[in-house]
């Protein structure tokens, strides 16, 4: 890689360009585009885990004043491609899992319409299902590989022997449920059909990717699909693939005859449409000599995925970059189940591996009678344990030595549980965090000269991260010219192609592209080009990508009381120190890494989809049963960044920060339970009667 | 959501006129549970009779030396009421330990009364609950039943109430005074819900058309030391997992009378009398507030789910009465 962009815009802390239109409800998120007399669609879903529609009667429906049409299997069109089972609905009676879409309403407004749906009645020929998650079951399935194209195992050395023979061993499992992502944006689709042409406005994080498996789906020339997604409420990975709801939303506008069809999930709706994450049970095995040197590392995951489309997530791959030890195992297995389809939620693998790897770790230094933060450093690897090359950077130590200072973590009494105070146990514990540093080929950008500047245009995704303004900082450092100079367009597959909003890879994939862009078009017109000139660029190739490994890291320091008499669990202060790249706008980016630290409290303490195995659905399905970290769960956060210069990862320098946040943050809390009360929770949530005889 | 007619009654009488004259009709106050029911499927009224503009709205000092508190005083209002904060602290303490700040806001004091339970299987109507559709059978026995009753259930229903401010009131003795199409009459907090038996989806004593005008709270010196613990698994916006509305009058050392009643433990909110009669002059002591709970807690019959919320409700009972008899000394 040669030199990094100098930074000028990059770094400077610039408020949200279009947070003013936020919050003067003046940007349009996808429900709220202006369309010509649309109609509104409620889903319909099946209220059976596994069988067979037998009989749909939409009569009383139909019937209905204000109901245009009802979509079902017997009037949907065949789809031109049906590889994918999540996607490919209606197109037969069969029902794969509870909650599957079977049809729409499509009415004059939203009431009528869900009104409507509930006056559909449908009749089933069910059949048995599964939808119990176990570990013990003597099914378990070995996928192919794990996403995004990870080994489903690796094994290095001989782990058996070497953790048998180790002095110090830990042998614990740990689990974590089933979760879902709930943006507050619920997921929308807006479908306008016409002269042969789909225009979609779509909640999503990548309007290309919903683009591309639309016009496959349908059929559809790829030119004729437009996707517009300018603002987006948040996905956290739920919309990082169209779902099946876009799918019925093209569906149900093709029976209006060119009306415009608006269709947005429910809440409830989302818990078995828009994917999840998936439960595990992770053994972990960590043998090691007196010192505290690892010298086995074993991490065997159980998770689940749906039979109509498997998903599987690489959550022991992290397991395979952390610490040295010459003896190795990872493995994955799936229960497959006739249950709702997982997908990506923010860091999937890195969050649960993580929170069994780095409490095993906690377990670990207690049993060696070592500070955790010292038991860290004396396991890290020169190199990458299993692939053996180096880092392209890993500040895992300094992150580790800056949490120290700045938590106060030098002073710390290891005995647990001995911490009172009004009533409360207090401990505090430490976790490592690890994410990789993505730049994802395909980003496409062009850069044009205008009368008051450049427009930059690149069809990337804001899903409230803070592309609209670092994406614009980057552009401006690129072409050397002022931020008020750029006008960045996002959010339409108009504009060129653009990798998804995911894995963190967003702002080093389209600031590589801009990059590339802005090169081309200095060395085309020089520093005084004319209005009209034009250029653009891709994604470069990186040798160094081969070379190294990339990743960011960071440490997560945690305090944690527990009330002594009932077991209620706060977190009072948090910190974070991250080593990720370049930071190109410290607000935006503070917040990223506050929001995932938060979800990871909330991960720690709240999250957990109850799925109810005889009827195969999550029955705490709403925000007042599903919890999520609330205000008053969250006290004090800090985030601090070492000042990481990488000229290997892309030509921004960045690494990512929309999931590392996450990492290592469950672990911390729960590390610091057990130092507040001597009670180790290995299974999450950390909920108050974990904490009752 | 069903079509439904909605009328804003002008007074009481013709409020209760109204809704006594139709079997699916419904009173409307801030609406806080009842339309997400509706949109739920779970209720499907046809007519709602709003009562939000009628003077129900007064939190009055009684002549026997009571407060009256009008049915439509909005939550948020009668947790900051001076008399109530003065008088009542547990009162105004379980008030805001319950729902949300915007909730709080547009819920009456009628309607928190009438709130119905959380269990994930009556709010869901694709799965049988007998409390919403007699005879289909329970799903919370043999499913998720965490938050659950471990008193008073049935093979019925084993759902629990969900209010915080009904558990203050119920260890107060409060007294609802309803208006129905024959009259007027008051009804024992204590007496108002009802336990689950062979009829779970009956809720509470009041007859179709009732209409809940004020509730009156007698005079309770005691009650002026007081205090709501609720225990939960997030610090706001949760159910309780076990909560605790308790007043203690302590002289020399020993429990002249205490007032006790749980929530979260049964399908009412929970009178804790045994509790009461246990600590009758016995020293406040830990030891004997642990034996009171216990006694209490006796014939508690947890599900394979909710096992913890005895010793729970036993924490939270001891430390409660611990830190009163502590403010008392």
């Amino acid at each position: 890689m040669t030199e990094l962009l100098r930074p000028r815009a990059m770094g400077s802390d610039v408020a949200r360009l279009e947070g003013w239109a936020k919050v003067t409800g003046t940007a349009p998120y996808a429900y709220e585009h202006p369309v010509d007399n649309p109609a509104h669609a409620h889903a319909l879903q099946a209220s059976i885990a596994r069988g067979r529609i037998t009989g749909i009667d939409t009569a009383a429906a139909r019937e209905l004043p204000g109901v245009l049409a009802v979509l079902t299997h017997e009037n949907a069109p065949a789809l031109a491609s049906t590889e994918d089972g999540e996607l490919a609905i209606l197109q037969s009676g069969e029902v794969h899992y509870r909650g599957q879409l079977i049809g729409a309403v499509i009415a004059e407004n939203p009431e009528i319409a869900r009104h409507a749906a509930a006056l559909v009645r449908v009749d089933y020929e069910q059949a048995g299902h599964d939808a119990e998650f176990s570990a013990e079951r003597d099914d378990l399935h070995t996928p192919e590989q794990v996403n995004p194209a990870f080994a489903t195992d690796t094994a290095q050395g001989d782990l058996e022997a070497a953790f048998e023979s180790a002095p110090v061993r830990v042998d614990a499992t740990y689990t974590t449920p089933m979760e879902h992502n709930n943006p507050m944006e619920p997921h929308t689709t807006v479908a306008v059909r016409g002269d042969g042409g789909l225009t979609l406005h779509d909640s999503t994080q990548g309007a290309h990717t919903v683009r591309q498996v639309v016009a496959k789906l349908f059929g559809l020339d790829r030119e004729r699909v437009r996707v517009v997604s300018p603002h987006v409420g948040g996905g956290f990975g739920s919309k990082g693939l169209p779902h099946s709801h876009v799918v019925l939303a093209v569906m149900a506008a093709g029976l209006l005859e060119g009306r415009p069809v608006k269709l947005a999930l429910t809440r409830q709706q989302m818990f078995s449409l828009t994917g999840h994450r998936t439960p595990t049970v992770q053994r972990i095995r960590l043998g090691a000599d007196r010192d505290g040197r690892l010298t086995a590392i074993a991490h065997d995951v159980i998770e689940q995925s749906s039979k109509v489309k498997i998903f599987a997530e690489q959550s022991a791959e992290p397991s395979r970059h952390m610490y040295a030890a010459g003896n190795r195992r990872t493995t994955h297995r799936l229960a497959l189940l006739d249950v709702p389809v997982p997908s990506w939620m923010r860091a999937p693998g890195e969050c649960p591996g993580m929170f069994a790897g780095e409490v095993a770790m906690d377990e670990l230094a207690v049993a060696c009678g070592l500070d955790p933060v010292e038991l860290r450093l004396r396991n890290e690897p020169e190199t990458d344990p299993e692939s053996g090359k180096p880092f392209s950077s890993r500040n895992l130590v300094a992150c580790l030595r800056e949490g120290v200072r700045r938590f106060g973590w030098q002073d710390r009494d290891p005995e647990p549980g001995v911490r009172r105070e009004d009533g409360w146990l207090v401990g505090t514990g430490v976790a490592s965090a690890v994410y990789p540093a993505n730049v994802f080929p395909g980003s496409a950008a062009a850069i044009r000269r205008t009368a008051d500047g450049y427009q930059v245009r690149i069809g990337a995704a804001d899903i409230g991260t803070g592309t609209w303004t670092a994406l614009s900082q980057i552009a401006a450092d690129a072409l050397g010219v002022g931020l008020e100079e750029i006008d960045l367009r996002i959010g339409d597959t108009e504009l060129p192609h653009a990798t998804v909003a995911g894995g963190s890879s967003g702002l080093s994939s389209w600031g590589s592209a801009v990059v590339d862009a802005a090169a081309a078009f200095r060395e085309k017109f020089g520093t005084d080009p004319s209005v009209g000139d034009e250029a653009d660029g891709t994604v470069p190739d990186n040798p160094d990508r081969k070379r190294y490994e990339m990743k960011a890291f960071g440490a997560q320091f945690a305090e944690v009381r527990v009330r002594e008499d009932t077991g209620e669990v706060r977190v009072p202060r948090m910190l974070g120190v991250f080593a990720a790249g370049r930071i190109v706008n410290p607000r935006t980016a503070r917040s990223q890494f506050v929001g995932g630290m938060t979800m990871g409290i909330s991960m720690a303490l709240h999250e957990q989809s109850v799925l109810d195995p005889r009827f195969g659905h999550v029955v705490n399905h709403d925000f007042a049963e599903y919890h999520v970290a609330t205000n008053a769960d969250v006290h004090r956060i800090d985030v601090h960044w070492l000042d990481e210069h990488d000229p290997h990862v892309n030509p921004v320098g960045t690494k990512g920060i929309g999931e590392i946040g996450i990492v290592g943050a469950a672990a911390a809390v729960a590390n610091a339970a057990y130092h507040a009360t001597g009670l180790r929770v290995r299974e999450l949530p950390i909920t108050p009667d974990r904490f009752l005889g | 959501m069903n079509p439904f007619d909605y009328r804003r009654a002008e007074d009481a009488d013709s409020a209760v006129a109204a809704v006594a004259g139709r079997p699916a009709a419904a009173f409307l106050g801030g609406g806080t549970n009842l339309v997400d029911h509706m949109k739920l499927g779970i209720a499907n009224p046809e007519l709602l009779v709003d009562v939000t503009r009628l003077p129900l709205g007064g939190v009055e000092p009684l002549e026997d030396g009571g407060v009256r508190v009008g049915a439509g005083v909005r939550n948020s209002d009668l947790a900051a009421d001076p008399l109530i904060r003065e008088r009542y602290p547990v009162l105004s303490q379980a008030l805001l330990s319950g729902a949300s700040g915007q909730l709080r806001n547009l819920a009456t004091t009628g309607g928190n009364l009438l709130q119905r339970t959380r269990c994930v299987y009556f709010q869901d109507v694709t799965t049988p609950c007998n409390k919403r559709e007699p005879g289909s059978g329970c799903s919370a026995i043999g499913g998720w039943n965490r938050y659950h009753a471990v008193l008073g259930a049935s093979d019925q229903c084993v759902a629990v109430h969900p209010s915080d401010m009904a558990v203050a009131l119920c260890a107060l003795d409060a007294v609802v005074r309803v208006q129905g199409p024959g009259g007027h009459r008051g009804i024992p907090l204590v007496d108002f819900h009802r336990l689950p038996g062979e009829e779970p989806d009956r809720d509470t004593v009041l007859e179709h058309g009732e209409l809940i005008t004020s509730i009156d709270l007698p005079e309770l010196p005691m009650a002026a030391r007081s205090k709501y613990r609720k225990v939960r698994d997030r610090a706001s916006y949760a159910f309780a997992l076990v909560s605790v509305a308790a007043a203690l009058d302590v002289a020399g050392g020993r429990v002249r009378e205490a007032r006790i009643a749980f929530g979260g433990l049964a399908h009412k909110p929970w009178r804790a009398t045994r509790a009461e009669e246990a600590l009758r002059g016995e020293p406040a002591t830990a030891r004997a507030f642990g034996a009171a709970a216990d006694a209490e807690l006796a014939d508690a019959r947890p599900l394979p789910g909710n096992g913890f919320k005895v010793p729970m409700a036993r924490s939270a009972l001891v430390s409660t009465l611990t830190e009163l008899a502590g403010e008392d000394a």
